[in-house]
Order: C-alpha cells, then structure tokens, then sequence
C-alpha cells in the first residue's frame, strides 16, 4: 500500500474516459461501481463542458455481487449502443471491476452489438491516467489500424500537395489542448503544412481511419502519444516529430524537425516575427526578472519546456525541477542534470511542497497542487500543467504552444511577480501601515483578508464615533462567518444598529440584521 | 404571508410509495462524506483503504484543496498487495505508524473501507481491533465502510456515526438528554444550543461531537433529534442502546426548524407559552427572510435528481415555505423511518422516485422541462447547456442551511440560478 495524501493523476480509467470524451463518436462501457461516476464532474465542472463524457457505468452495487454482475455488463452495453449509437464502443474496468474478473471485454464483444468493440485493460493497481490515455488510444488506433498492409519504407512526398502531418496527444482535461491544436495548425499552415487531423482530441473514428494518409506525426504529449507515434513509425513509417513546440526555441526546433520530416523549406524567421516574448524579455522593465529563483514541477512535457524557457528566455535561474510522470522521467532527470539540479521524480505532494519550502525560490511553475503549496508559503505561482483547476481552462484563447503560446506564457510567468516599478516603490513605501513590505502586488486579485478590511479600525485602537460597541458573545459569533464576507457582515450589522440606536451589538442584533439586509 | 400549520392539523391521507428505478446511477460514494467529516471532527485522521480512484474522488469532489495537509488520505492498494506479496494487515499497521510519525499528536484514527477492500474482503473491523491493542489505548481506532458498493454519498457519515455509537459511554442516569444526530456547521450547532438553553433544555449532546473524547453517553433516557435525514443506520443502532427516536421533520426552513424545535419541546415538556416566547423572534425572522425569496420560488417547477438523501425535506420546504410546484423528486434510497414526518407535511400524489436509471430520467427532465432542477456535479453543466436551470446539490452539504437564521439562504441558494438567468443578456 502507498500513503497518498493528494494525487497528480487520477486512475488509468479516467485516462481512457478522456480519451472517450476526446473522440467524436466514440463510447466508453466503463465497469465500475456507482461511486466511480464522480468523474463525469472532471469534464463538466473543471473543463465546463456543455455535454456528460460519452460514458456508460455499470454502476454495480454490493447486492449484485453475489448476483450477476456480469449481466449488468452486457445489458449496459446494449442500452448504450441502442442510445447512443456510436461508431465504436472502448470497454475497460475501474479498480473495483477488475477484481471481479467479469471480462467485460469479452462480454460486450459476444453480444452482437452493432459496433466495434475494443477493448483495454487498465492495470489499475500499479498504473495511473495518463498511462491509461496513452493505452486506450495505441489500443484504439491499433484495432483499427492493425489490418492494413505495413509499410516497408516511408511513404514518397507528394509534389502536387502540401505536406500534412497528424497532430497525436491533445486530450480533454490536459493543459490548454483546446487552444495548442489551434495554434499548431495555424504554425503550420503558415509554414506551408496542412493538419492531417488531431486525435484524439475531436476525431472521428472515420477520422482515424486515415491517420496512414499523413507524411508525419506530431507528438504534442508523449505522456499520451509516444507508444501510437512509435507503433504507428514501426508499422507505417511514419516519421515522428518529437520537439514540443513550448517556448520560442522549441518552437523553431519543432518547425526545423518538421521540415526535415517533410522534406520542405521553412523560413522559421518569418513566422517568428510574430512573437512578442524576445523583445519583451530584453525591454527594461524586465531586468528585474534577472535571476529570480524559479521551482517547475509539472507533467514531464510541461516542465522540460518550463525549464528551458525560464533559463534561455526569462533569464530566470531555476533552482528545482521535477515531474510526477514517471514513464517520462528520464528526459527530466537530464535536463535537470544540465542545469546542475538534482530532479524531483515524486507523486507524493508533501514531498514537493518540502522541497519548495526549502529552496524558497521567488516563482513556483506547477500545477494546481503547486499552486496551493505557493499560495501557502506566500510565493507568487503559474500553473503550467495538469492537473489544473477550473480556473485553468479560461475562457480566452491562451496556447502554450506556438509563438502565440510564448506570448501567453510570458505575461502568465511574470503577472504573478511584482512589476519592476512596483518593486521599487514597495521600498519606498516599506513604513506605511497600509502598505507594508506583506503587501500582495497591487495588480494580483488578493483576498483581502478580515485584518485588511479592517486595518483602520485595528491599528488605531479606537472606533470611530457613534459605531455602536460589539458585545463579546456577539463578536465571537462574527468570527464564525467564513472571512470573505465577515467584513461585509460586520459593515451591515454596524449600520443596521446605529440606524436604530442600538448601543451594543449582541447575538440577537447580528441576525436581526442579517434578516434585514438579506435579500 | 403563509402559516404553516402545525403537524397535528394535517390529515396524514397519503402513504407515499415510491416507485423504484434500476439501472445506472450518478451518484457520490460514501467517502465523499469523509469532505465534512474531518472538518467536524477535529481530532480524528481518516484513512481510506482502497485505490487511487478513492483518492482521486475525494480530491475532485472537495472541489478546492484544503490549505493545511487535511486529515484524511488513502492508503492505496498496488499489485503487491492483491498478488498476495505484500500482507494487507502488515501494510495497514505499516501506513498507520506513517500517518502517527507524520502527526505524532493525533488520537483518533478511523479505517474507513471501499469498494476494492470490500471486494477482497479485506477485515478492517479486525485491523482496527489489532491496532488499538497495539496501540494501548493512546490512540484510538475505528472503522466503517465508506464504500460505494455499500453506501451512497451521505450514507458515508450514517456508516461512520453508527460505529461511534458503539463507542458511546452507558449513560444509567434517570434524567433525560438530547441527542442532535448528524453533522450541522458549527454555527447552527451553538444556534441550536442557545435555542435549546433558552427552551430550558439544559440536557443537549451533539453526534458527531467536535472532539472524540467528548462521545456523548447513551441509554434509555436518550432521546434522538435527527438533524440530517440519512441517518437510519445510525438511528437503529442509538434505539439498540435504549435511545428513543423524537419523529420530526428536518430543521430545514422556518417551518422545518419550528417542529424540529417543537419535537424536541415536547418531548422535554416544556410548556407551550415558553416555546411560543423563544422561537417567536427568530421564526418570524426567518419567515421575513425566507418571504423574500418566495416571489421568486412561487409556482416555480422544480424536480429533484437523487443525490444527498436531502431531496425529501428539501422539497417539502420548497413547496410549503416557497409556493415551488413539485416534479419528480429523485432519491437515491428511500427510509420510511427517517422521513415519516416529512411525508406527513409533503402533498399528496407526490412523485419520488427511488433508485436511479440515469438516461431515462433525463429524458423525464427534458420532456418536463423544469424552472430548477437539483442535481449532481456531473450533470449540472450538461443540463445548463440545454437550457435547463439547475441548482448543483452538494452545495447543499457544504453550507449552513439549517435552522431559522439560514432558511433565507436556503431560499436564496434555489433563488440564485434563476435570478441569475433573469439577468443574463447573453
């Protein structure tokens, strides 16, 4: 057994259900208990998406186990393919199904049901989400895929058209996927490359059926695409992009690989001249980034991409990097190596949260659970990776890929720090009551606590006059109210019983009040 | 303004039925309880033993972390263990002296079962047993099961009070106490206890109570005021030790706190002109407070989708307190017991459907076309998109919404999807 406190990925169930929830007219048969259902709120709570996950849940309880839980299966699998009629049915297990042994699988492919049927087996006890995306999508591609005739040599270029590549690993709920794909392809199309398709993300299983017609293929996430990428090289030859296009560098390296993968031309400069990040960074306004200590913890893509983009264009010195994706630590145990670290290969958050207390760094990168661990100790954060909240799936279009993504990532790095005027004139200010050196940034949305809301009335010592007094039982009572509206409660109650003469503030005044005001 | 009447003087003529639904079901699980249980109990660590789909359950229904490292975690099950290489009772013990080295402080320390240590059969009960022997009474161990094979969202606190009453100290006395069963924030619970004092109801214990060391005493003169209706389980096993079952409504809205109140007045005797003194303020506040949300609520149409096991008070306050018409009133289990006082207040031919076949009764809400529907996290957001308002429930068991001073907010919670719907242009 393994104390988990928080966990950075989900089990490898919910990698299949985002791959499902990725395709366009795929269904997942998900055997689970009805307790597992809970992840549907992942897609619709934390991405907002307008429509469930096409996923279908056994929903077994502890009465059909001794029953026949394997008749739920297939009558599962029937309803779904009479309602939703997709072109495909995934069948995979939770932890609790596997145990069962039902082989659902098995089942649903036996039960004359009008679709394909694949099925992926899930090894819930020894691995995690995003290697159960990467499963379900090589076991996907693989069913549909694994009939036609292999490629003996890659396949000739095509003069009469553009070369097109696929763009293989944006999923539902990974990092600004939405956006990454479209500033790819709009990359792309400028250099003179079309987009084949993205999968899983939005693809047909008609689409994915001509995944062989592309020249390339474009590993976006290795977490997710690197075992189809490599089984799709071996059985079509089909070349692999590898560079992740994440800051202004690996974004000219990526469209280097792409032509050579292509075989065309790219004035990489051209494009280039969109970007923002180069003549921001070198602006004056920046200087004061110089050296800030920088901590990236992240899915093994994100954070290789964080580390070279704060040293080599922010100018940042990162003093700690690490990943929770074990499958990919390698890459990050060798660029932490050349920036003289020692990596941080952990999916134990108080271990991470340790370290970052220790290094004590001016910038945290990481994902939501960094996020809290900086917001704990004070330190300015930047989620770059998931697992990300909903806050993290914004409303506006924000790549990290791309030159557009470089753009993003360098107001997203540096809005968290205080401005380099700012700096200064906190030095200046240092005395001040109201604005001490625990003064948040003034451009960040701090929550003002009670002690901010009040900082008059504190620091003097002496109300003001005619404020009625707070009776002890009465202001213990305030103090019950959750701080984000205890400053407005106490502002009503304050006015409601001078309004009425009232001298003394007592339990029964704070309600009558709050009766008053609520409305 | 409208009177509610008073128990007595409604004709009990209906004996609702509810029908009964199978097939798949959009639920919680009963650890997601364990979210508001370690923040009630103070003194007590909750320690999951199951997979990572229990950690990662908790982690996305508490919706935000907590800040400080919370008092619960899972001890997640690998290969090992269920290959038989590992023994799952050494590993226990391994994972406990973890959580104890980490927080040397702590006391208490419940082994809460899932869904995977209940299919292997795992003994917690007998685990538990071995480490308070091991242990030597320093701390204390319990266990429940918080599994979704057995237990269903707030199931999860049922399974865990009804083990505490185990532990409740024999109380011979001949003088009779109150027992408020079922977690209430903090707030309404000194709320109550002014009330309580002020009625001359001296006598009040709270389960859970805020530290297990203070586990309140049961027997015979115990009397149970049910403060959340999903606690049957608990309820049977306070009666096994002698308690009594003061029958109530639940104190949700003015009219549902006044009977909860009266409930418990009668059964301490207090005199009628005392309780007419002490609930006349704050009742009449909560009527004034709850009277300015009913324009809003008025003949609105509002169906429930199973979920907390809260729908049936909930409903019955919309529809005597609010003038909200009422749909089909969705619940995940159906306890006679628990409820036989809401049904009494609730109209005839009402609608509950007990169990759940999720797709179909989504297409009853579509083709009803509800003003609100109460539902879940996960399907909140798709009914949205169709154009349907809805009010997402578990925000419900995260505030306080019980008793006078909260019925306005509970009006206004329901209020707040349409008022918002009445502003939105776009």
């Amino acid at each position: 057994m393994e104390l988990t406190i928080w966990t950075y990925e989900g089990p490898p169930h919910v990698g299949a259900m985002r791959v499902a929830a990725s395709l366009e007219d795929s269904h997942l048969l998900l055997h689970a208990p009805q307790g597992d259902t809970y992840a549907d709120l992942l897609f619709t709570m934390i991405a907002r998406n307008g429509k469930r996950p096409p996923v279908t849940y056994t929903t077994f309880q502890a009465r059909d186990l001794g029953a026949d839980t394997a008749a739920i299966v297939l009558q599962s699998a029937r309803e779904a393919a009479e309602r939703f009629k997709p072109a495909l049915m995934l069948v995979a297990e939770s932890c609790t199904a596997e145990l069962l042994q039902d082989q659902p699988g098995t089942l649903a492919a036996g039960a004359d049901l009008e679709v394909p049927v694949v099925h992926v087996e899930l090894a819930a006890y020894s691995r995690k989400e995003n290697w159960g995306a990467s499963e379900t999508l090589y076991h996907l591609v693989r069913a549909l895929l694994n009939g036609r005739e292999d490629r003996s040599e890659r396949k000739p270029a095509d003069p009469a058209r553009r070369p097109r590549v696929n763009l293989l690993g944006p999923t539902e709920l990974g990092f600004r996927c939405r956006d990454d794909v479209t500033e790819i392809t709009r990359l792309l199309d400028a250099a003179g490359v079309d987009v084949n398709l993205a999968a899983p993300a939005d693809a047909s299983v008609a689409d994915l059926l001509r995944i062989p017609d592309a020249d390339a293929n474009v590993c976006l996430y290795p977490e997710i695409a690197q075992t189809t990428c490599a089984w799709l090289e071996r059985k079509f030859r089909q070349p692999t992009v590898r560079t992740v296009p994440i800051g202004v560098g690996a974004t000219r390296d990526f469209l280097a690989e792409v032509a050579e993968a292509t075989g065309i031309e790219i004035d990489i400069d051209k494009i280039e001249r969109n970007c923002r990040l180069p003549w921001y960074s070198r602006s004056v306004d920046s200087t004061y980034l110089t050296g800030k200590r920088v901590f990236i913890f992240a899915d093994a893509t994100h954070a290789l991409a964080a580390a070279r983009i704060a040293r080599e264009e922010l100018g940042f010195e990162v003093v700690g990097l690490g990943t929770y994706s074990r499958e990919q630590a390698r890459g990050v145990r060798e660029a932490a190596r050349q920036h003289g670290l020692e990596p941080l290969i952990t999916d134990d958050y108080l271990e991470v949260e340790r370290r970052i207390a220790e290094l004590q760094p001016e910038l945290v990168l990481g994902t939501q659970m960094e996020r809290h661990i900086a917001k704990k100790l004070g330190i300015g954060c930047a989620v770059i990776s998931s697992p990300a909240h909903v806050q993290d799936f914004p409303a506006r279009y924000s790549p990290q890929m791309g030159y557009e993504g470089a753009n993003v990532i360098f107001d997203s790095w540096v809005h968290p720090l205080m401005m380099g005027l700012e700096e200064h004139l906190l030095g200046m200010f240092r005395e001040d009551f109201e604005f001490n050196d625990e003064a948040m940034p003034s451009h960040l949305a701090a929550v003002p606590g009670e002690g901010y809301a009040r900082s008059g009335q504190d620091d003097t010592g002496t109300a003001a006059e005619g404020t009625p007094a707070w009776a002890q039982d009465a202001e213990r009572e305030l103090k019950k109210i959750p701080f984000f509206v205890r400053g407005k409660a106490r502002r009503n109650t304050e006015l409601f019983a001078s309004e009425r003469g009232v001298e003394t503030i007592s339990v029964e005044t704070l309600y009558e009040a709050k009766a008053h005001f609520s409305r | 303004m409208n009177q509610p009447a008073a128990i007595s003087d409604i004709p009990i003529e209906t004996c609702v039925t509810p029908e009964q639904e199978h097939g798949e079901r959009a639920v919680f699980c009963g650890l997601t309880s364990i979210i508001w249980l370690h923040r009630k109990i103070q003194d007590a660590f909750f320690l999951v033993v199951g997979s990572r789909t229990c950690a990662h359950l908790i982690q996305s229904a508490a919706g935000v972390m907590i800040f400080a490292e919370p008092r619960f975690a899972t001890a997640v099950l690998q290969e090992r263990d269920l290959a038989g290489l590992a023994d799952c009772h050494e590993e226990i013990d391994r994972v406990v002296a973890q959580v104890l080295e980490r927080r040397p402080q702590l006391r208490n320390l419940f082994l809460v079962s899932s869904c995977p240590s209940e299919v292997i059969k795992l003994d917690l009960e007998n685990a538990a047993g071995r480490l308070n022997r091991q242990y030597g009474g320093r701390v204390r161990f319990f266990d429940y099961s918080g599994s979704g094979i057995e237990t269903t969202f707030t199931q999860g606190e049922d399974s865990c009070l009804s083990r505490l009453v185990e532990h409740m100290p024999a109380d011979d006395s001949n003088e009779p106490r109150l027992l408020i069963a079922g977690t209430l924030p903090d707030i309404v619970e000194d709320q109550f206890l002014r009330l309580f004092g002020d009625l001359g109801i001296g006598a009040v214990d709270f389960l859970p109570a805020r530290s297990l060391d203070d586990l309140p005493p049961v027997g015979k003169q115990t009397r149970v005021l049910l403060a959340q209706p999903y606690l049957g389980q608990t309820a049977r096993a306070l009666i096994g030790r002698g308690a009594s079952l003061v029958e109530a409504p639940y104190p949700l809205g003015a009219e549902g706190t006044l009977e909860w109140l009266r409930a418990a007045a009668r059964t301490f005797a207090v005199d009628d002109d005392r309780f007419e003194r002490v609930t006349a303020a704050p009742l009449a506040r909560a009527q004034r407070a709850v009277a300015l949300q009913r324009k809003r609520l008025e003949g609105k149409r509002i169906a429930f989708l199973p979920d907390s096991q809260l729908e049936l008070p909930l409903a019955r306050f919309l529809q005597r307190e609010c003038g909200a018409s009422l749909l089909e009133i969705g619940t995940p289990y159906f306890d006679r017991q628990s409820l036989a006082a809401e049904l009494e207040l609730l109209p005839a031919g009402i609608r509950i459907v007990e169990g759940q076949a999720l797709n179909r009764q989504l297409d009853r809400v579509r083709a009803a076309q509800p003003d609100l529907t109460v539902c879940g996290l996960g399907i909140a957001n798709p009914l949205e998109a169709e154009g349907l308002r809805t009010k997402w429930s578990i925000e419900l068991m995260f505030s306080p919404i019980q008793g006078f001073e909260q019925a306005g907010d509970l009006a206004e919670l329901f209020c707040r999807p349409l008022v918002r719907n009445e502003r939105l242009a776009v």
